[in-house]
């Protein structure tokens, strides 16, 4: 066991450089950079070390404190490889969206100084192994993403705001009342306790003496709307194309490329280890919401204008993927076979949530480039023919396009093979229906790139400049990220693929 | 008949008598023609001078009684001890108070009727016969409604003076009236005679009629429901010394008579004190305690004193009048206590709960005193501040009070100290005169009547505190009409911080006055 | 010796009662000094007594032929309400600097009535816990009715008399007690371990629980605690929310249920699903809870909204109570803790920064001003206050309403559903105070908004940036840290439930 609290350090520089970034007026995106660089270095510090200090049910860096004993909660962190690799995401996702944001002019020790906060959460959240602990943060990230909309928002900010808060805090009570009657029946608030409890049945038996029989039901039901709402799984995303349009674009990247994959990580962590046994029984109707999501959002995106709410609800058809898998997990006595298209589903998912994550952010990059090149605009009819003025911008955001697609060589492709490769067998019916999102997406994107790139130059895109020269710096990483994951996908899922195996092994459906 | 033993028995009596007389030569014959101010300062000091020498006479004179053939008519020592010297302390503060008053040029007339007035209350504390009591509600009651009209200026104070002696006189003709009943079924006039020849012949209607009739009468005296009628008019007519005088020293005088009447006819088959022993003639000749229903006719009469008085309080507009009715509810309070002495019912009790009963009795009795004393301290300097402001603003309206506190704080603290007191918020010794009075009447007994008797007391008390506070708002919070400084006289001021030093102090130590009252009793 | 807190603080009352007028600055910094020296004592008794039980500080015959004493003491529960009170002391102090109107005389009632607070929960005999909690009303009414705003006048005199009346419950109660105990004692021991019969128990718990939770703000005798917070100046709402409201509280636990613990026994019947006093009141305590949160959301004053918060709030607490089990109780305890604390900084900033600046309360006008702008400060303390009052993980409430719902279903799992929704409702209350109090959306973004300022509001003075982060520290510290407080009073719970007073 590792005795360097590395991911306490974690979690607090970031928290260490918001105060910072507070004080620091005009060069608090200095200091943001900074900060994010560091966290990133420490972040793919925990990805390459993790596994040579295992702790308690193979996580590694585990740190356990007792902290409220009565009430089962502690301080425990600890990575796998899944938390690990959320890890990195998140550090990339900030240290872009600081990158983006270099035209904050209200106020810009109060935004940075919020992004880092938001960033602390999200290394809380994904580092927490204790409820208590991974709520305060699930919780704690809420407030920055509210505060970052509802002041350097977009026209229609407020109502946009308010209903992100309104869904997410509904959500997050669903989650506390079922985790508290959790609590009641077997007094721990501890993940890997629970999972085990639960691996064995142990838990559907306590939850039934203490609350009843049709409990254990209501409590999957609920911890499903929390997260639910998050991801978000049809019906419950009505809120995300408001709040990704009105939030600045720099937000929209944290927003996309971070904090929904907060979401899809509980179902991961939570959802599928305690409640397993449930989601088998309601499969087919979770399943149904999933391939709704998919093909909704794909159909929804191509029927917008506004390239912001083109990719907000392209980021629901790609999630909805990540949802499609998740449901699939649940096969009840699973064969060799299942047991393999499992666990390709399940390397699919996590890779789909590195990816996306990448690639939408990438992509929100762009529109804010675009929309500060042309005071504003960011409708899709407002661009055209700008390949010609500005061949390097459209060829490095034609690769991110291509991959958000999911063309094969780019990193997009892995994630979806992935999951149709594991979802197939499994589901045939649901998975076949998806396809249709594939299409459609395809549809999409190309439409996109032929009415913004090709076609004939728009009036006022004349002087439409191209990429500088730091920009092209700061983008480089990203798009070589694509390509090299695209082109070389073992060089995560090799990394990945034990944890897969561990989870898988005691998930019990 | 032995004189010697009656002068002794009534010395403090005619210790004031004399210092009565003295004033009334003093003034009339020396200070003819000095200022009204001194003529004031030399008669209250002189009177002041003779209810301290009534005082030394009552330490001096303390013996078992005066008897007559017999039967026992003017008792010593005890609670009867205790008001007495309460009455002599009352009226010493009130004399105090009229140093800076300017209601009648007949000072020395005033205060030898003062002091005349007090004489009728001392006799009236220590009487067991009802001849004697008799006479001596009548001293103080003459007294009084000469005390009444004596402000020859004012209207008012002739309209209440004749309100009183109208009311008064109807309701000394029911009192006599009742006693002649009493007289008339048992053949005597003591006290505790009246009750063996009723323990031994039995009840009968007729009792309960002259009973009635005695109730009305006392009731008057304290001005109780539905005998009240005079209160509100002549608190608010009489000068104030008068009233301070009416609204505490005749109330102590009266209810150490309703303990009198208590103690003799309300509890057990009849007994009394000789030295420290209470002697039981029920017990003793194994006759059970006949007499019931008594008790609850006053029970009835606390009631609706309390209920009437607390309410009627809550309209009123003039302070007067506000504590004329705030002294009908207190009158009630203490009505609840004397109706609850503790009850002996023959046979079926047994000895230890006969002990218990004995001890209650005298807790009870202590609590009623407690209460009353403290209650005219209180009202005296009540009555005081009442003065000073009347005399500053001309009219004894509420809004007379208005920014009080920055007139004269000094005043306006007295005045929440003694307002808060009558309302009994603690720490102060309203409060711990009311709990001590409903923890003695549930001690004796705990049934579903005393206690839902308590809790409408309890609850009447806490709608006191909005009457009261009707006048702590206007000296505190509303703001000011007229902003000029009022000016006390300094002696009154001292009486006053003097009063409310006590109230305080009672109330943060309740054990000194419960002390001091245990120091009548004979050591036993 | 923790007594010292209230004779500092009615010794401070006295002093400045008798400073001259018109020497405000004086009086305020004595008034700072006493509250100071009293929160210092306060922290000094709580760090001592630490792992110890009961400790008695005094113990004198008072009126020995009734068998009352003068009896301070404190265990757990006291001193962790002892240190609530010298916090809530001290940033009323502070945010009070800017009164200028009888200055001496404003800080005498406060200071008379921190004392008066200190002195119950200190107090182990039940008459002198009376005396004290009696004690406690006049300067209520006179802060309230002199100093106060709207409708200051009648807001006070309704206080005074529901607390009035509350405690004329609880002196029956008492004097009944008393009495059926045998008339031999008055403190807390002996009358706890007097036998009284289940019967006179039955009787009297709800009287004397009713008497005590009226001023706690239970539904539906609450009514008098909006108006009268609303009234009063903004260091007496503080005090009022924070800490009186946990007077009755105190004496629901300290003497309703430590003393007449068969009063919550079951009836043998049951009436409309209720079978016991417990299941009557804790239908009270739920009511309140979402009465006082759907109320509170329909709110157009800023500071009704926060005082029917206190509503709901104070439902918790009583819901912990009569769930009369370990967690569920010291739950109630630590949120009368932070509700104090939170209580006292919402209505710091409605009151003392927002109001006195803008001099109006109302949100609809509130919502053209643009606050978060002109008064960045009270933004975000209101923001993190907020935060805190809806019970976000981080913050003391969190973790006193998590024990509370889980010693809940331990017992009724339908408490829990219904306290869900007072949970959700209390989330959109605050949200929507803070959205249009400071954050509305009608106005033009930042870069938007015209280069010619508005008026300028007067500048964050240091008593209020202190007081701010006091409060806010100590709510933080605990609910990062409970330990601290949970340590304290888990002991001095376990020991009341398991006998009577310990």
């Amino acid at each position: 066991m590792n005795e360097f609290p590395i991911l306490t350090l974690l979690t607090v520089l970031p928290l260490v450089g918001a105060a910072v970034a507070l004080m620091a007026g005009k060069h608090a995106r200095n200091v943001a950079l900074v900060s994010a660089l560091a966290s990133l270095a420490l972040a793919l510090l925990v990805w390459t070390e993790w596994s040579r200090f295992p702790g308690i049910g193979g996580y590694g860096f585990v740190e356990q404190h007792a902290w409220v004993s009565s009430l089962g909660i502690e301080y425990h962190l600890g990575v796998d490889g899944l938390s690990a690799l959320m890890l990195v995401l998140s550090a990339i996702v900030t240290l872009m969206s600081v990158d983006a944001a270099n035209r904050v002019h209200h106020n810009p020790g109060l935004y940075f100084g919020l992004v880092l906060v938001l960033e602390a959460g999200l290394f809380g959240s994904f580092t927490a192994l204790n409820f208590f602990h991974w709520f305060l943060f699930w919780e704690l990230s809420l407030i920055p993403a509210f505060f970052l909309i509802k002041l350097w928002g977009g026209a229609r900010r407020g109502p946009a705001a308010t209903q992100f808060f309104v869904y997410t805090m509904a959500g997050s009570v669903a989650l506390l009342i079922a985790f508290l009657a959790v609590f009641v029946a077997t007094n721990s608030m501890d993940f890997w306790h629970l999972t085990l409890l639960a691996s064995t049945g142990e838990l559907e038996q306590l939850v039934a003496s203490h609350l009843g029989p049709h409990a254990m039901l209501w409590l999957a039901i609920a911890v499903l709307a929390g997260f639910a709402v998050k991801v978000p799984m049809f019906p419950f995303h009505t809120w995300l194309p408001a709040a990704y349009a009105e939030a600045p674009s720099p937000v929209t990247m944290l927003l996309t490329g971070a904090m929904s994959k907060m979401g899809v990580y509980g179902l991961l962590r939570i959802a599928l280890p305690l409640f397993g046994a449930q989601i088998t029984q309601i499969r087919t109707p979770l399943l149904v919401l999933a391939v709704s999501t998919v093909v909704m959002g794909a159909w929804a995106a191509a029927a917008q204008k506004d390239l912001k709410r083109i990719f907000a609800y392209s980021s629901v058809n790609h999630l909805g993927y990540c949802l499609l898998a998740i449901f699939t997990l649940a096969v009840p006595a699973a064969g060799a076979a299942s047991q393999a298209s499992q666990a390709f589903a399940l390397n699919g998912v996590i890779l789909q949530m590195f990816n996306h994550g990448i690639t939408a952010a990438a992509l929100f990059w762009f529109v804010a480039m675009m929309q500060q090149r042309t005071g504003g605009h960011r409708g899709i009819d407002q661009f055209g023919g700008l390949r010609k003025p500005a061949p390097v911008l459209a060829g490095l955001m034609g690769i991110a396009l291509f991959s958000s697609l999911g063309l094969p060589g780019l990193n997009g492709f892995v994630g979806e093979f992935l999951i149709f490769r594991g979802v197939f067998p499994l589901v045939w019916v649901a998975a076949t229906v998806s396809v249709l999102g594939l299409l459609v997406t395809a549809v999409v994107i190309l439409t996109v790139i032929q009415k913004v790139f090709w076609g004939p130059l728009a009036n006022h895109c004349e002087n439409f400049p191209d990429l500088q020269h730091n920009e092209r710096l700061a983008l480089a990483p990203v798009i070589a990220l694509m390509l090299l994951v695209g082109l070389v996908p073992s060089l995560i899922v090799d990394s990945i693929n034990p944890t897969v195996l561990n989870l898988l092994a005691h998930w019990r459906f | 008949m032995n004189y010697a033993d009656l002068f002794r028995v009534t010395l403090p009596e005619t210790a004031l008598e004399v210092a009565a007389l003295i004033v009334l030569i003093v003034d009339l014959g020396f200070l003819r023609k000095a200022a009204l101010k001194v003529r004031v300062a030399v008669a209250a000091l002189l009177g002041v001078a003779g209810c301290g020498a009534a005082f030394l006479a009552l330490w001096a004179s303390a013996g078992s009684g005066y008897n007559f053939d017999e039967a026992l008519i003017l008792a010593q020592g005890g609670y009867i001890a205790a008001a007495q010297a309460g009455i002599l302390v009352l009226t010493a503060l009130t004399l105090l108070l009229l140093i800076d008053s300017d209601f009648t040029r007949h000072v020395g007339e005033f205060v030898a009727v003062v002091l005349m007035a007090a004489s009728g209350g001392l006799l009236v504390a220590a009487a067991q016969d009802l001849l004697v009591i008799f006479v001596g509600l009548e001293l103080l009651s003459l007294s009084l409604y000469v005390m009444t009209a004596f402000a020859k200026a004012s209207a008012k104070s002739a309209e209440a003076a004749l309100k009183y002696y109208l009311f008064g006189g109807m309701s000394a003709a029911f009192l006599l009236f009742g006693f002649s009943y009493f007289y008339g079924l048992t053949g005597s006039t003591n006290l505790r005679d009246i009750q063996n020849a009723i323990v031994m012949q039995g009840t009968s209607p007729l009792l309960y009629v002259a009973w009635i009739l005695v109730v009305a009468g006392l009731g008057f005296k304290v001005a109780a429901v539905p005998f009240h009628l005079w209160a509100p008019d002549t608190y608010e007519g009489a000068p104030a010394p008068a009233a301070a005088f009416i609204a505490s020293v005749s109330k102590v005088a009266s209810f150490a008579l309703l303990l009198t009447f208590g103690m003799n006819w309300l509890t057990f088959g009849g007994g009394q004190w000789v030295g420290s022993n209470y002697s039981f003639y029920g017990l003793v000749h194994g006759i059970e305690q006949v007499w019931t229903g008594l008790a609850e006719i006053l029970l009835f009469v606390a009631a609706l004193s309390m209920v009437v008085g607390n309410l009627a309080a809550l309209a009123q507009t003039s302070i007067r009048r506000l504590l004329a009715y705030s002294a009908i509810a207190h009158a009630g309070y203490m009505l609840l206590g004397v109706s609850t002495l503790p009850h002996y019912s023959g046979q079926s009790a047994s000895w230890s709960s006969l002990m218990h009963s004995v001890n209650q009795l005298s807790v009870t009795q202590d609590a009623v005193l407690y209460y009353i004393l403290t209650y005219g301290l209180t009202t005296i300097g009540a009555f005081g501040v009442v003065s000073v402001v009347e005399r500053a603003t001309g009219s004894d309206r509420l809004d007379s009070f208005l920014g009080l506190h920055k007139r004269n704080p000094l005043l306006a603290a007295v005045l929440l100290v003694l307002f808060l007191s009558l309302a009994g918020i603690p720490p102060l010794v309203g409060f711990w005169a009311k709990f001590n009075l409903f923890a003695a009447v549930l001690g004796v007994s705990a049934g579903p009547v005393p206690f839902a008797l308590v809790a409408l007391a309890v609850a009447m008390s806490a709608v006191s505190l909005y009457y009261y506070l009707q006048v702590l708002k206007r000296a505190y919070v509303m703001p000011a009409i007229d902003e000029t400084p009022i000016k006390a006289h300094p002696v009154t001021m001292a009486v006053l911080l003097f009063i409310a030093a006590a109230v305080v102090i009672l109330g943060c130590f309740p054990a000194l006055l419960q002390n001091w009252i245990q120091s009548f009793y004979p050591i036993s | 010796m923790l007594a010292w807190t209230i004779y500092l603080s009615f010794a401070g009352a006295l002093a400045q009662a008798l400073l001259p007028k018109g020497r405000a600055a004086l009086s305020r910094w004595l008034a700072l000094a006493v509250a100071v020296a009293g929160l210092a004592v306060a922290v000094t008794g709580f760090v001592s007594g630490m792992g110890q039980g009961r400790v008695t500080f005094v113990d004198l015959p008072w009126v020995p032929s009734m068998g009352i004493h003068f009896l301070l003491a404190a265990d757990g529960i006291s001193r962790v309400l002892v240190l609530l009170t010298g916090l809530a002391a001290v940033a009323g102090v502070l945010f009070s600097w800017n009164i200028e109107l009888r200055t001496n005389e404003f800080f005498a009632f406060f200071l008379a009535l921190i004392g008066g607070v200190y002195g119950v929960f200190l107090s182990f005999d039940l008459f002198l816990l009376f005396v004290f909690y009696e004690i406690a009303i006049v300067p209520k009414y006179f802060l309230i009715a002199i100093w106060g705003s709207t409708r200051r006048e009648y807001a006070a005199m309704k206080l005074a008399i529901y607390s009035f009346a509350g405690s004329a419950m609880v002196l029956i109660g008492l004097l009944a007690a008393y009495s059926t105990a045998g008339s031999h004692s008055t403190t807390l021991d002996a009358l706890a371990h007097a036998g009284l019969p289940v019967s006179f128990q039955m009787g009297c718990f709800p009287l004397v629980f009713l008497g005590f939770a009226i001023l706690a703000g239970m539904w539906p005798f609450h009514t008098w605690a909006p108006t009268g917070h609303v009234a009063a100046p903004t260091a007496a709402s503080m005090l009022l929310a924070g800490v009186v409201m946990k007077l009755g509280a105190y004496g629901c636990l300290r003497v309703g249920i430590a003393l007449f613990p068969h009063g919550l026994d079951p009836w043998g019947l049951s009436l409309l699903g209720l079978g016991s006093w417990r299941d009557v009141f804790a239908l009270l305590a739920v009511i309140g809870i979402v009465y006082g949160a759907l109320v509170a959301l329909a709110q157009t004053d800023f500071k009704f909204v926060i005082g029917y918060s206190s509503v709901s709030h104070m439902g918790f607490v009583l819901l912990g109570l009569m769930t009369l089990n370990q967690i569920g109780v010291t739950g109630a305890v630590l949120q009368m803790f932070s509700h104090g604390i939170i209580a006292g900084l919402l209505f710091a900033i409605v009151g003392r920064i927002v109001y006195d600046r803008t001099h109006t309360r109302q949100l609809a006008e509130l919502e053209t001003m643009h606050l978060s702008k002109r008064l960045p400060f009270a933004a975000g303390a209101f923001a993190v206050a907020g935060m805190a009052s809806m019970g976000l993980p981080g913050f003391s409430g969190f973790v006193a309403e998590l024990q509370v719902l889980i010693g809940a279903w331990k017992v009724n799992p339908w408490w829990v559903a219904a306290s869900g929704i007072g949970i959700i409702v209390g989330v959109a209350y605050t949200w929507r105070a803070l959205q249009k109090a400071f954050f509305a959306d009608a106005l033009p973004t930042p870069d938007e908004h015209p280069k010619t300022g508005w008026p300028k509001f007067e500048p964050i003075s240091w008593p209020e940036v202190t007081g701010v982060a006091l409060l806010t520290g100590v709510s933080l510290a605990v609910g990062l840290y409970p330990k601290i407080l949970l340590d304290t009073i888990e002991p001095a719970v376990k020991a009341l439930l398991a006998g009577g007073v310990q």
